[in-house]
C-alpha cells in the first residue's frame, strides 16, 4: 500500500460527492448501531417502562439492577445462579482454543513458507479446503471422536485414576475448535510470511539459530499484525459459537456462555424478564467488543499487510 | 592446497541445471569476486559455499575440510546479504551480538566484540537504535558489523552495494576494501558490478549461463580475456569489437578495418602477427579498448607497435578527465579515449593512435580468442 496518507481534496473539486459519501455512511452505521442501542436502553430500563414505554426511548430512571440479575440471579434451565458460572466456562475454552489454534497456526505458516518440503502446495490446500467445510458436516463424526476420547478417558481413570482431560466438555470444546480453526490461522500466518523476507531466515541459519529459535526470536516478534487479526477472528468465532457448544456441551454446568444465553431467554417463569435478557446478552456480547475496541486498529493494518502481497 | 576450493560444483533444479562444473580456489588472505549478468548463478554459487542451497554434485572445501554436508552456521563463514537482513525487532547491538549469543558466547564477551566491532566501523552512537531508524548506508555498516563480530574464516557478500546510491556505493567500496587489507581475511563477493569487481579482487571469476568464463587477476582478465563475452563485460566503457579481416600485405600479415567512402584502414597487429597466420584471408573480430586508441600525445611511449592513422570524428563526448571521441570503423561505432585538452571536433579528421599491443582478436563464430 503505498502511503497515500488521507488525500486531501482537489482544489476545484466539488464538496457534493463527499456529504453525499459521508451521509450514507453515517445512515448505514445508524441502522447498524439501532439493535445494540435498543439492547443498552432496555438493559437499564426497569420492567414497568419497557411494558408501558417506548422500544427507543432512553431510560426515565437508569438501573443496573438487570445487569446484576443478570450476573447472579437469572435462571439458566432449573438453577437459577444467573450466568456468570457460564461466562466462565467460555472464558476457560475460548483462551486455550485462540492460544493454541494461533500458535499452531503461526507454525505452519512458518513451516510452509520458509522450509518447504515436497508437496507444502498440496499440504496447503487441504488446510485451505477445511476452511470450506461447513459445522454440520463435521458434527457427527467429531461426536464420534470425542465419544472415543471419551471412552479413552474412562480407560485412562481405571489405570491410572486420571482421565488427563480426555471426555471433558470443556477440552472436548477447545480441541474441536482448534482443529476447525487450524484451516484459517494456518492461512493467515502462511500468508503474511509468505511477504516476510527470506533472507532473515537466512541469516538466522548462518547466525546458528535453530528452527525453534529463528521462529521465536525472529518470526514471531514480527507477526505482531497478523496475530492480532488471527487472535481477533478466532476469539470472536469461538466465543460466538453455538453448534458445537450446543451439541458437545449443550447442558449442566459445563454450557459455555451462547448455550447459557438461550435458556436464559427460553426460560419462561412468567414474566418475560427482558431487561435481564438484554443485559445477559450484553454481557455475553462484551468480551468481543472489548477485543475488537483494544486490537481493532491493528485488524485493519494486519488484513492490509496480508492484501498487499497475497 | 587452496584455502576455499570449490570443486566441479553442479546445481541442477530438476532437468535445468544453474551451475554447470565450477572450478575455482581462492587462497588465504584472497578476495575471490564472482561476477556476472544477472541468472548467471553466481549468488547461487554464493548460497551453495554458505549452505543455503544444497549441492547437486561436487565439493566445496574450506580449509582442507568438506562442508558440503554441514549446516551453515558450522562451515564457520559470515554473511552479508543484499537486503541487509537485519533483525527488524533487535537493536543494532542485539543484531550484531545475535550470532554470538546463539554460539552461547557468555553476555559480557558479547558486549566486548560488540564494542569493538562498534569501534572499528565508527559506529558506537548506533548500537541502541533499531534498523529502521538507520539509513540505508548505515543499516550496510551493521550488517557488515554482524559479519564481522563473528571472526570467521570467510565472509560471504551477497551484492552488499546494490541497494546503496551512487556517492555512497563508492565509499563502501573503499571501505571494504580497507577492511579486507586490516583483517586479511578470506572473501568471496557477488557483484554484477564488473567495476567492483576489479577494484576489489585479487582474483574474479567470470559467470555466464551457469558456466565459468574465465578466472584470474583482474588485470589478467582485463588485458587478456579469453572470450568476447569477457571482453565485452569486463570495463567501461566497453571493450570495442570490430569487424576486420587479415590479410597479408607485402609479405606482412594485416588487419584491415573497413570504412565508409574511404579505402579500408590497415594495421599492423605487432606482437599478434604470428597468431594471426593462422587466420590469414578469414574474417576476425579486433577487440581494442578505448584507451588503446588515442591522441598522438596521449599514447603509451613504451608500447612496441603505435600505428597514426586519420580518422573521421563523428561524435565528441567530454568527461572531465577524458575526453571520448567516436569514429566509425568495420560498421561500427568506435571509441577513443584521447586527454582532455586533445584539439578534436565532431565532423572532421583528427590523427588517432593505435596502441596494437594492447589488441586481441576474437573468432566471430566462436567468440574465442584466436590472438
Amino acid at each position: 500500500m503505498s502511503a497515500a496518507a488521507a488525500p486531501g481534496r482537489t482544489p476545484g473539486s466539488s464538496i457534493v460527492p463527499r456529504i453525499v459519501i459521508y451521509g450514507l455512511l453515517i445512515f448505514f452505521a445508524l441502522i447498524y448501531l439501532i439493535p445494540f442501542f435498543v439492547m443498552l436502553v432496555t438493559s437499564l430500563k426497569t420492567m414497568p417502562e419497557i411494558q408501558h414505554g417506548n422500544m427507543l426511548a432512553l431510560p426515565k430512571a437508569p438501573t443496573i439492577d438487570p445487569w446484576i440479575r443478570a450476573w447472579g440471579e437469572a435462571c439458566v434451565g432449573l438453577t437459577c445462579e444467573g450466568i456468570h458460572g457460564y461466562f466462565w466456562n467460555s472464558i476457560k475454552m475460548v483462551v486455550p482454543a485462540v492460544a493454541i489454534s494461533t500458535f499452531l497456526g503461526a507454525l505452519n505458516g512458518y513451516v510452509l513458507t520458509k522450509w518447504r518440503f515436497k508437496g507444502h502446495k498440496l499440504v496447503f490446500g487441504l488446510m485451505l479446503f477445511a476452511c470450506f467445510i461447513p459445522f454440520q458436516a463435521v458434527l457427527l463424526p467429531m461426536a464420534t471422536v470425542l465419544g472415543e476420547f471419551g471412552q479413552f478417558g474412562k480407560f485412562l481413570t481405571n489405570t491410572t485414576g486420571f482421565t488427563f482431560g480426555f471426555g471433558n466438555p470443556t477440552v472436548n470444546l477447545v480441541f474441536v475448535h482448534v482443529v476447525y480453526g487450524l484451516g484459517f490461522t494456518t492461512l493467515f500466518f502462511r500468508n503474511y510470511y509468505e511477504a516476510f523476507p527470506t533472507e532473515l531466515v537466512k541469516a538466522a541459519m548462518v547466525d546458528g539459530a535453530s528452527f525453534f529459535q529463528i521462529f521465536r526470536r525472529v518470526l514471531l516478534p514480527n507477526s505482531l499484525p497478523i496475530i492480532v487479526v488471527t487472535v481477533i477472528y478466532q476469539f470472536t468465532n469461538i466465543w460466538n459459537d453455538f453448534l458445537f457448544a450446543s451439541a458437545y456441551a449443550g447442558s449442566g454446568d459445563v454450557m459455555p456462555m451462547t448455550v447459557a444465553l438461550n435458556n436464559v431467554v427460553n426460560t419462561s417463569t412468567g414474566v418475560v424478564e427482558y431487561n435481564v435478557n438484554m443485559a445477559a446478552a450484553m454481557i455475553a456480547a462484551m468480551p468481543t467488543l472489548l477485543v475488537y475496541i483494544l486490537a481493532g486498529r491493528y485488524f485493519v493494518r494486519g488484513l492490509m499487510a496480508g492484501a498487499v502481497k497475497g | 592446497m587452496a584455502f576455499l576450493e570449490i570443486d566441479r560444483l553442479f546445481k541442477r533444479f530438476g532437468a535445468t541445471e544453474v551451475l554447470k562444473g565450477i572450478t575455482l580456489e581462492v587462497e588465504e588472505g584472497g578476495f575471490l569476486v564472482l561476477v556476472g549478468p544477472s541468472g548467471c548463478g553466481k549468488s547461487t554459487l554464493l548460497s551453495m559455499i554458505a549452505g543455503l542451497d544444497t549441492i547437486s554434485d561436487g565439493e566445496v572445501r574450506i580449509n582442507g575440510r568438506r562442508v558440503n554436508e554441514l549446516h551453515p552456521s558450522q562451515r564457520d563463514i559470515a554473511m552479508v546479504f543484499q537486503s541487509y537482513a537485519l533483525y527488524p525487532n533487535m537493536t543494532v547491538a542485539e543484531n550484531i551480538a545475535f550470532g554470538l549469543e546463539m554460539r552461547g558466547v557468555p553476555k559480557a564477551d558479547r558486549e566486548a566484540a560488540v564494542a569493538k566491532v562498534a569501534e572499528m566501523l565508527q559506529m558506537g552512537h548506533l548500537l541502541k537504535r533499531k534498523p529502521s531508524q538507520l539509513s540505508g548506508g548505515q543499516r550496510q555498516r551493521v550488517a557488515m558489523g554482524r559479519a564481522l563480530v563473528r571472526d570467521p574464516q570467510v565472509f560471504l557478500f551477497d551484492e552488499p552495494l546494490s541497494n546503496l546510491d551512487a556517492k555512497l556505493r563508492v565509499d563502501m567500496r573503499t571501505e571494504i576494501k580497507r577492511l579486507h587489507q586490516r583483517m586479511g581475511t578470506t572473501i568471496v563477493y557477488v557483484t554484477h558490478d564488473q567495476i567492483e569487481a576489479m577494484t576489489l579482487a585479487t582474483q574474479i571469476a567470470v559467470l555466464k549461463d551457469g558456466v565459468l568464463q574465465q578466472f584470474g587477476t583482474p588485470a589478467e582478465l582485463y588485458n587478456n580475456p579469453v572470450n568476447m563475452f569477457v571482453a565485452d563485460f569486463m570495463g567501461s566503457p566497453s571493450m570495442n569489437l570490430v569487424p576486420a579481416h587479415i590479410r597479408a600485405e607485402n609479405g606482412k600479415t594485416v588487419v584491415a578495418l573497413s570504412r565508409a567512402n574511404e579505402a579500408d584502414l590497415i594495421l599492423d597487429p605487432g606482437v599478434a602477427s604470428a597468431k594471426l597466420g593462422a587466420v590469414l584471408g578469414q574474417n576476425v573480430l579486433l577487440g581494442i579498448r578505448p584507451e588503446a586508441i588515442t591522441d598522438h600525445d596521449g599514447a603509451d611511449r613504451n608500447a612496441r607497435t603505435l600505428v597514426d592513422v586519420d580518422c573521421h570524428v563523428e561524435v565528441v563526448e567530454p568527461a572531465g578527465s577524458d575526453t571520448f571521441v567516436v569514429t566509425h570503423l568495420g560498421g561500427k561505432h568506435v571509441i577513443a579515449r584521447m586527454r582532455s585538452d586533445a584539439s578534436v571536433r565532431g565532423g572532421q579528421r583528427a590523427p588517432f593512435t593505435f596502441n596494437m599491443d594492447k589488441a586481441v582478436f576474437f573468432d566471430p563464430k566462436t567468440e574465442l580468442r584466436v590472438a
